[in-house]
């Protein structure tokens, strides 16, 4: 069953992940993206990471996207203003770097062996919690730090006079 | 049984579709998602790799990984709503007043 449920939500995703840098309007793209958390949080439950699945659904697909989604509506640049986009010859070099990144990965992984097998109780809530406050407290602690001050940091430049 | 290399090749893709739209796009809002996707491709290795290995660790990188992701979505946006306000635009193309 793995294996087809994991093909199924990994072309899921990587199709929406080209949609998502194909498209001409960002509503389309953020709209897509939405998709492609959704299919990746499906991965996270087939490796048995149930929180880090709920914590994909709820901070990526309705925060973040939802932010995304608030910019667009509130910026709503004009169809005729929108920027056209053009292949160059630094654009499709770039095309072709990725592509190169992606063969190399794919190398480098086959050659990288690992234990496998049924997927080990490590993305429970509990085990995450544990591991969250005893081995990396400070992490989560600094991590508190850094979301103040990105919320004074987007308060900040979002104001009328900066 | 799915092989843990499917999962790095998969969170390979990923990240470079990102880095696909990161460098060939205009529009500033895409850019922004695209590194989104960047970030969600890693998110996939930590948590494959956590699980195959089964350390705690991985699922708690793939954690911090989505604050990062969550602060910087924020204050990109605010830039870019800074931005579109001095510059009526979302061409990356035409924010290059620091460049000479």
């Amino acid at each position: 069953m793995e294996p087809v449920l994991f093909i199924l939500f990994g072309a899921i995703a990587v199709c929406g992940a080209i949609m998502v840098v194909t498209r001409k309007h960002p509503m389309a793209s953020a709209l897509y993206l939405i998709l492609t958390l959704f299919a990746v949080a499906a991965l996270f439950v087939l490796r048995q990471a149930h929180f880090l699945a709920a914590v994909q659904v709820i901070v990526y697909a309705g925060a973040v996207v939802v932010l995304f989604v608030f910019v667009i509506m509130l910026i709503n640049v004009p169809e005729n203003r929108m920027p056209v986009e053009r292949v160059t010859t630094v654009r499709f070099l770039g095309v072709i770097a990725a592509g190169l990144f992606i063969l190399e990965s794919a190398v480098l992984a086959r050659r990288f062996s690992m234990p496998k097998g049924p997927a080990a109780e490590v993305g429970t809530v509990e085990a995450v919690g544990r591991a969250l406050f005893t081995d990396y407290l400070l992490a989560f602690e600094v991590t508190s730090v850094l979301l103040l001050s990105a919320v004074i940091g987007a308060i900040a430049l979002a104001k009328k006079k900066i | 049984m799915i092989e843990p290399s499917a999962y790095l090749l998969l969170s390979a893709i990923l990240f470079g579709i990102g880095v696909v739209g990161v460098v060939t796009r205009k529009n500033v809002l895409i850019i922004l998602m695209s590194v989104e996707l960047m970030l969600n491709g890693v998110n996939v290795a930590f948590v494959a790799v956590g699980s195959f290995l089964g350390d705690a660790a991985g699922g708690v990188f793939a954690f911090m990984v989505m604050t990062v992701a969550a602060a910087e979505a924020a204050v990109g946006l605010a830039l870019l709503i800074a931005l579109y306000r001095l510059k009526e635009t979302i061409d990356i193309t035409e924010l290059k007043v620091l460049k000479w």
